[in-house]
């Protein structure tokens, strides 16, 4: 069967890159003495596969991950307690349910990423305020990754200021492109604010599929 | 200090600038988190290398069990930060911490060195200095941790003394407790003092029995640079600290700590037994390991099953100095394969005799032929294998060689030991002559598929072993063998890696030393020296002016013959095999005699006198030491005394 399960990567766990992440999953999976089920072939695989990387150092509260499993078991509470008790600090699952095996893969389904971001310690708001609508107004935002150019802007779909949480710290929402071949990274849009990373706090809060899925996360 | 609040708001900031963050945050499944307040003796077990080397060292994780399942205790984790986070944390001040609470190290009571090979030295070091701990031990006060150590490299503590409180000889099974119960005696409930008195703390400590507390030994020179007397300045000192054993191997660990990133050993460690009977004359973990204990087959597959529920890895090794000694090897090769059968988990067995019985275990673990087949001939012409004391004819070697490539392995890596004592460029070229003849045999089965990889590392004389008194090669005598191997052996289809001489010379060095070079580890640290392991990272010049600076010469610790009667800077340190057995050994190495595996025969090498209690207590076949008589009755019965 394949069981979709939509989790929180969050504490020490941001910090844990996406390769590793599927590796946790297997662990967590097998920990669980759950049927996890192989590709055939030389070198069998864990099928098991995550909707979409999320950078290192990101929390998130939307992730999703397909596992199909050799046996079919009922979606409850009963299971889901089981793989959480299983799962490392930091690894939250918060939903699961059964999806048809033929059913397209999660990564060509996925449209876009909404993220929150903190600012730790941010410009005074009317400054920040202004890079924002600096950005948005910008017909294109050429920036360099990995030695390639390509333009920030198209994939900036909204970016907006949102209260100051507890502390009184600065709050972005934005929503990102995230198709094959077209995906906006929360970090190129900070530096493009010329906010460095290290001075924000990132948290995914909502992967945008196509019409017949949709997995977001309002908290 | 920092709280461990204030730490990780520091280390927010600097997390995503470094490689591989996740080696600084912990978190990890089967990590141990207990209440800080409630535990009044708190241990920070250490390894003094980056994460990915450290976290599936198994002594830490017996330690880190032992101490953790004491309700008056707790134990946490720590690692020396690679470069990148070392630079980062001095600029924002972040001292060095634990990973499970975030305490700084200086908020622990121990921390708990472990030191299995002598490249570690310096980063121990920077471990203290990063930790914002005095570096010395007689620079520490009642503010300060206990700071003790224990592992292979310490059977010779010298290099290190002044450094470290206090030293656990041997096995850690249960001297840590008696540490710990020493410790706790001496625990103050005074605001900022964690000892009521540290020098009585030490003095308790020497009493322990298999601890050595450097601080209470004066050690005296010869004009010529060679050891004088090692003489206890105390009558709690001993004379002679003896190595801890247990007598039985307690049930092994199972609840691995699984990392969130990737590491070096992804695996299940399971000890199959420890010590090993062989008598290899270069190898030092077979003469301080002694004697051989092996556990149950039951035990073992219980512990792997058990193991790899709580872990969900996908490797399990079966750990031992020699698997194919283990007595019921066959027996639990087939139990480990009926096990695990169909359920994705990748079984090794490291250190297989090169026989073709070894071949056939390997099929029975292996689902899949991926990678190479390792042997270990170590010396490749007949008089050398004499010498060293490892015995095998070329034909078995080729044999062997041959049934690995008829059953599908396309690589056979051949590891070989160039340095050996009386070695000559003859016996350098028969190394290069047995891989090439190695590869001819895969060539038959698989034609231009086959491949050999000859690792090629250099001896160093180790202490506690029968070649102890032996020279080490100077860097000009290494260069000329490296170069004749690389010259020869120039075949595509065959990858020869080595030692580079200067690593070689630093572990010689190190393992060799002296208190002296406790000046000279500091030097070369203050100098910049650490991760002296890692080639791209190793500063020869380094220690070169750190020798300078001390007036030492490094050639005496490296290149000179010891006289029979020299006294060694470890002589006061005992493993329980007697240096009278060491030094018969040796001059049998250099009359070619060997010497057969002692289950066969026992050679009285010390073990016995030394452990007959725990021997006695543990009889029958876990040992493979021969029975200890009981101790005779005071009035024999007739009938023997008119026999």
């Amino acid at each position: 069967m394949r069981l979709r399960l939509t989790f929180a990567k969050q504490g020490a766990l941001r910090y844990t890159g996406h390769l590793d992440v599927q590796r946790i999953w297997e662990r967590t999976v097998r920990r669980a003495g759950l049927p996890l089920a192989y590709t055939h072939g030389f070198r069998p695989r864990p099928k098991i596969q995550l909707a979409s990387a999320l950078p290192l150092g990101f929390a998130s509260r939307a992730e999703i991950v397909d596992v199909w499993l050799e046996e079919d078991l009922s979606p409850d509470e009963a299971l889901r307690a089981r793989l959480q008790e299983n799962a490392p600090p930091g690894l939250e699952i918060l939903r699961l349910e059964r999806v048809d095996d033929r059913a397209p893969a999660l990564q060509n389904q996925l449209r876009a990423a909404e993220y929150e971001v903190t600012l730790l310690d941010a410009p005074p708001e009317p400054e920040l305020d202004r890079r924002v609508r600096a950005v948005l107004e910008a017909g294109s935002l050429p920036r360099t990754r990995r030695g390639k150019t390509y333009d920030l802007r198209p994939l900036i779909e909204s970016l907006r200021l949102l209260p100051p949480d507890a502390q009184g710290r600065p709050r972005l929402a934005m929503r990102l492109a995230a198709r094959e071949g077209a995906t906006g990274r929360p970090d190129e849009v900070l530096a493009a604010l010329s906010i460095p990373l290290h001075a924000a706090r990132v948290e995914r809060v909502g992967l945008i599929f196509e019409p017949q899925i949709n997995t977001e996360e309002h908290g | 200090m920092l709280t461990p609040k204030e730490i990780e708001a520091r280390l927010e900031r600097v997390l995503l600038q470094v490689q591989k963050p996740g080696r600084y945050v912990g978190g990890e499944f089967n990590a141990i988190h207990k209440d800080w307040a409630q535990a009044r003796t708190r241990v920070a077990l250490i390894f003094p290398d980056i994460y990915d080397i450290g976290v599936s060292n198994v002594g830490l994780k017996i330690l880190y069990d032992q101490i953790n399942q004491r309700p008056d205790a707790l134990a946490e984790r720590a690692y020396a930060p690679w470069v990148d986070m070392e630079e980062k944390m001095r600029a924002h001040g972040i001292p060095l911490y634990a990973l499970e609470s975030k305490h700084p190290l200086a908020d622990f009571d121990i921390l708990g060195f472990t030191l299995p090979y002598e490249t570690l030295y310096t980063n121990a070091l920077n471990i203290l200095d990063l930790a914002g701990i005095p570096l010395r031990s007689a620079e520490r006060d009642e503010t300060h941790p206990l700071v003790i150590a224990g592992g292979h490299a310490t059977m010779n503590p010298e290099p290190m003394h002044a450094f470290i409180d206090a030293f656990a000889i041997g096995e850690g099974e249960e001297i840590i407790h008696e540490i710990i119960e020493a410790v706790q005696r001496r625990q103050s409930d005074a605001k900022g003092r964690k000892f009521s008195d540290r020098a009585a703390l030490l003095r308790d400590l020497a009493r322990v029995p298999g601890v050595y507390v450097p601080s209470l030994y004066e050690v005296t020179y010869h004009e010529d640079g060679t050891v004088a007397g090692i003489t206890p300045r105390v009558p709690e000192a001993p004379p002679k600290v003896i190595k801890r054993i247990v007598g039985k191997l307690p049930p092994p660990p199972t609840r691995f700590i699984v990392p969130n990133i990737d590491i070096v050993h992804n695996r299940v460690s399971v000890e199959i037994m420890r010590g090993c009977t062989r008598g290899c004359r270069f190898c030092q973990a077979g003469m301080i390991t002694r004697p051989v204990r092996e556990r149950s087959v039951e035990e073992i597959v219980q512990a792997a099953e058990e193991a790899v529920a709580a872990t969900g890895f996908e490797e399990l090794a079966l750990l031992s100095l020699s698997s194919s000694d283990y007595s019921h090897i066959l027996e639990l090769v087939e139990a480990v394969g009926e096990r695990f059968r169909g359920r994705h988990l990748t079984v090794s067995l490291p250190s297989l005799r090169i026989e073709t019985v070894s071949v056939e275990l390997m099929e029975r673990l292996k689902e899949r032929r991926s990678g190479g087949f390792t042997l270990a001939p170590e010396a490749a012409t007949e008089r050398m294998r004499r010498i060293i004391n490892k015995y095998i004819p070329d034909e078995q070697i080729l044999e062997t060689a041959r049934e690995i490539y008829r059953r599908g392995w396309t690589t056979i890596k051949l590891y070989f030991m160039i340095g050996h004592p009386s070695e000559t460029l003859e016996d350098v070229q028969a190394i290069a002559d047995l891989c090439k003849r190695v590869l001819a045999e895969g060539r038959k089965v698989l034609g231009g598929k086959a491949k050999v990889h000859a690792g090629v590392s250099t001896f160093v004389p180790k202490p506690h072993t029968p070649f102890q008194w032996a020279p080490c090669d100077t860097v000009e005598q290494i260069t000329a063998k490296q170069d004749l191997l690389k010259r020869t052996l120039r075949d595509r289809a065959i990858k020869l890696s080595w030692t580079d001489p200067e690593e070689t010379m630093l572990e010689a060095w190190l393992s060799r030393g002296d208190r002296r070079m406790a000046g000279v580890v500091y030097s070369a640290w203050k100098r910049g020296a650490r991760f002296d392991a890692w080639g791209d990272q190793r500063r020869h010049q380094a220690w070169l002016e750190a020798f300078a600076e001390h007036g030492l010469d490094p050639a005496f610790y490296t290149h000179r013959a010891r006289r029979a009667d020299e006294i060694f800077p470890w002589e006061h340190i005992s493993a329980a095999v007697r240096k009278e057995y060491l030094f018969q050994d040796y001059r049998q190495s250099m009359e070619g005699k060997i010497r057969i595996d002692c289950r066969q025969q026992c050679y009285a090498c010390g073990i016995l006198p030394t452990f007959a209690d725990l021997r006695r207590a543990n009889p029958g076949e876990i040992w493979k030491c021969p029975e200890v008589k009981t101790p005779k009755r005071k009035v024999a019965p007739k009938a023997e005394v008119a026999a």
